[in-house]
């Protein structure tokens, strides 16, 4: 799996994209600290960069890499290697080159800029904790809507389909459905509807750290029980954890069953 | 400068009770004849000054009944041993200065306080400390006198069985000026006092509110600090208030405010720095009250309006890096918000004459949907949110659609 990994890996980041990639991170990360001089505006902008931008671009890559790299997927499956092996190797390829660009992006201004010595720093990392998980959740992802699909022009619409959903639907309909049953004790909904979205889990799990901590304190005794302690953070860190598994267990069920 | 007007105020005292009589100074100390302050205050003329040497002297119910200066010398320690109230002053040109009072005896039936003021002009309470109280200063039905520089500090855990650290109670012209107050219910509270003028106060991490006004009018407050409090800062059925130059910090939690205005009229709000608050500023009620070059920097709300406010004035003000910058209730607006800086504005301004070309909206959907159901907080800087922010800015249905500010400013006001 490793060797796998490797040759993905190594594949990726001599590959354009990934740098296309790197070079975003590093310019939206400069230009906002050397614009903005505040560090913890720039953190909250670049929350809402990465919770909408790096799901797409997970998802993105990870379909469009494993369409691409078909043809060397179905040469070593004719090797003798486990076929989990393979898949699972050629995700966690892309997913940590993904990773890595992100961290490296967005690292490098940051501790340009003085992050070390910044009260800021825990949110920063906070941050980048996220943007992993998501890197991780939203190519695992793809890869099974990618098996599931041979054609790839449905396996893009449907990965592209997924991240809006999870980006946008899912919140419209959250709203929706908290408006419609408003008269009605909503918190331990909100908060489980909210472990149904990863997207929806990171964006609480910043805000906790930020600004509004206090203010989703306002509405009532489980937020407030929720919100206001530790079990918030962790609950939120291991229901993303979950989101991983999932998917890459889905995964290696699905490879081994597909017919080639 | 503290040093020399401190000074100046206990020469000029000094000077004031010599010309008045032939005044003699008493001792107090623990090896003087006179052990007490009792029974030096028993033995004075009016006038006299009473001298109270470093020491403990454990006393309470203690009444000053004539015009008398009480001085203490390095702060001796008045231990009232929780029995109760420790100092009554009933008496007109009372002083107090320099004392160390401890132990103020709790009870639920009369608010027993360090230092009590009854029906009294011109008293002059000063560097005085407050430790383990119940109320702190009172003063009850008394007109110009002065609170100047005392240190207040409390150990209250529950707002039931804890006092307030000054306490105007049907009073006139009374200046409450540089004094410190910490951690009892509400640091400073006023009730029926006309003329008040507070200034320079620091007043924090009190169980209740900062300050407390109740039917008060035409009192003035400038220059304070209003930091960590329970629910910051209450200024109530009030008319002709005038708020200066204060600022309001960190009052975090579900039920605190930075300031909360209720029936007040005719108000004037200037140049107060509003810092991390869940709401800057909570209105009810209010009418005809103007807010001008205030600083509303990262609060959760920075203007929560609720209804029946009328007539008021916005203006030239820093909205900055609020959660919500405008919160409504309702469809109607008849305030004014012109020539204010708004950090999320995103127009133009073409003829750079430094105000925006595209009038602004601070409320957003967003905000009214919160209104009306708290639990969609949770979905807060989603992108669907901001979607529906964008659209509703576009086309107003929700919101007031006369709410605007039609001469947004590019630049902030330094």
């Amino acid at each position: 799996m490793f060797k796998i990994l490797k040759y993905s890996f190594y594949d990726l980041i001599r590959s354009r994209w990934s740098f296309v990639y790197l070079l975003f991170y590093l310019m939206l990360g400069s230009v906002l600290l050397f614009l903005n001089n505040d560090l913890s505006k720039a953190v909250i902008t670049l929350m809402n960069v990465i919770i909408i931008l790096v799901p797409l671009i997970g998802t993105i890559f990870g379909v469009m890499y494993y369409y691409n790299s078909k043809e060397f997927t179905e040469l070593l499956l004719a090797q003798p290697i486990k076929r989990s092996t393979i898949f699972i190797g050629q995700y966690l390829g892309v997913a940590l080159s993904l990773s890595l660009s992100l961290i490296i992006g967005l690292g490098i201004p940051f501790v340009l800029y003085g992050l070390f010595q910044s009260n800021e720093i825990w949110d920063f990392v906070l941050l980048l904790i996220t943007g992993l998980f998501l890197t991780l959740i939203f190519t695992a992802l793809a890869f099974n809507i990618a098996l599931y699909n041979e054609n790839r022009i449905k396996g893009f619409s449907y990965a592209i389909l997924a991240w809006l959903f999870m980006a946008v639907i899912y919140d419209g309909l959250f709203l929706m459905s908290l408006i419609a049953f408003q008269s009605y004790p909503l918190d331990s909904f909100s908060i489980t509807a909210t472990m149904f979205n990863p997207i929806d889990l990171s964006r609480i799990l910043i805000l906790l750290k930020l600004d509004i901590s206090a203010l989703l304190g306002y509405t009532g005794a489980v937020f407030q029980k929720f919100f206001g302690t530790g079990f918030g953070l962790l609950l939120s860190t291991s229901a993303l954890s979950v989101w991983v598994l999932l998917p890459v267990f889905n995964m290696y069920r699905k490879c081994r069953k597909k017919d080639f | 400068m503290k040093t020399f007007t401190l000074h100046k105020v206990l020469f000029i005292l000094i000077l004031f009770v010599s010309q008045f009589s032939s005044a003699k100074a008493k001792t107090v100390c623990n090896t003087c004849e006179l052990k007490s302050l009792k029974e030096a205050i028993a033995v004075a003329h009016a006038g006299d000054t009473i001298l109270v040497k470093k020491g403990t002297y454990k006393e309470y119910n203690i009444v000053v009944d004539k015009p008398l200066t009480i001085i203490g010398e390095n702060f001796p320690v008045i231990d009232g041993e929780d029995q109760g109230e420790i100092i009554r002053i009933v008496s007109d040109y009372v002083t107090i200065d320099g004392l160390f009072i401890i132990n103020v005896g709790t009870s639920y039936t009369s608010d027993h306080a360090a230092i009590r003021v009854v029906r009294s002009k011109n008293f002059l309470i000063q560097n005085v400390v407050l430790e383990k109280l119940f109320f702190g200063i009172y003063i009850e039905k008394s007109n110009h006198g002065k609170i100047y520089h005392n240190k207040i500090i409390g150990d209250a855990q529950n707002e039931y069985n804890s006092g307030n650290g000054i306490q105007l109670w049907y009073s006139k012209n009374v200046v409450v000026e540089k004094n410190i107050v910490q951690k009892v219910r509400d640091g400073i509270y006023l009730e029926f006092s006309d003329h008040i003028l507070i200034k320079d106060n620091i007043s924090t991490k009190n169980l209740r509110y900062g300050l407390h006004f109740m039917f008060s009018n035409d009192d003035v407050y400038t220059n304070n600090t209003f930091e960590n409090n329970g629910a910051g800062v209450a200024v109530m059925f009030s008319k002709r208030i005038k708020m200066n130059q204060n600022t309001f910090r960190n009052n975090w939690g579900p039920a605190a405010y930075g300031l909360l205005l209720k029936e007040i009229n005719d108000a004037e709000i200037y140049n107060n720095v509003f810092e991390e608050n869940t709401t800057a500023i909570h209105i009810e009620g209010s009418n005809r009250v103007t807010y001008s070059g205030n600083n509303f920097t990262r609060n959760g709300y920075a203007l929560k309006v609720h209804g029946a406010c009328y007539a008021n004035v916005y203006e030239k003000n820093n909205f900055a890096h609020n959660s919500f910058a405008v919160s409504y209730n309702s469809k109607i607006n008849d305030n004014v918000f012109k020539n204010n800086y708004w950090s999320s504005y995103t127009g133009y301004d073409l003829d750079n004459d430094g105000v925006g070309d595209v009038p602004y909206r601070p409320v957003k959907l967003f905000s009214y949907i919160v209104n009306q159901t708290p639990e969609t907080i949770i979905l807060m800087r989603s992108l669907f949110i901001g979607i529906i922010d964008f659209s509703e800015k576009v086309s107003p249905v929700f919101t007031p659609d006369n709410l605007l500010d039609m001469s947004p400013q590019i630049k902030r006001y330094e």
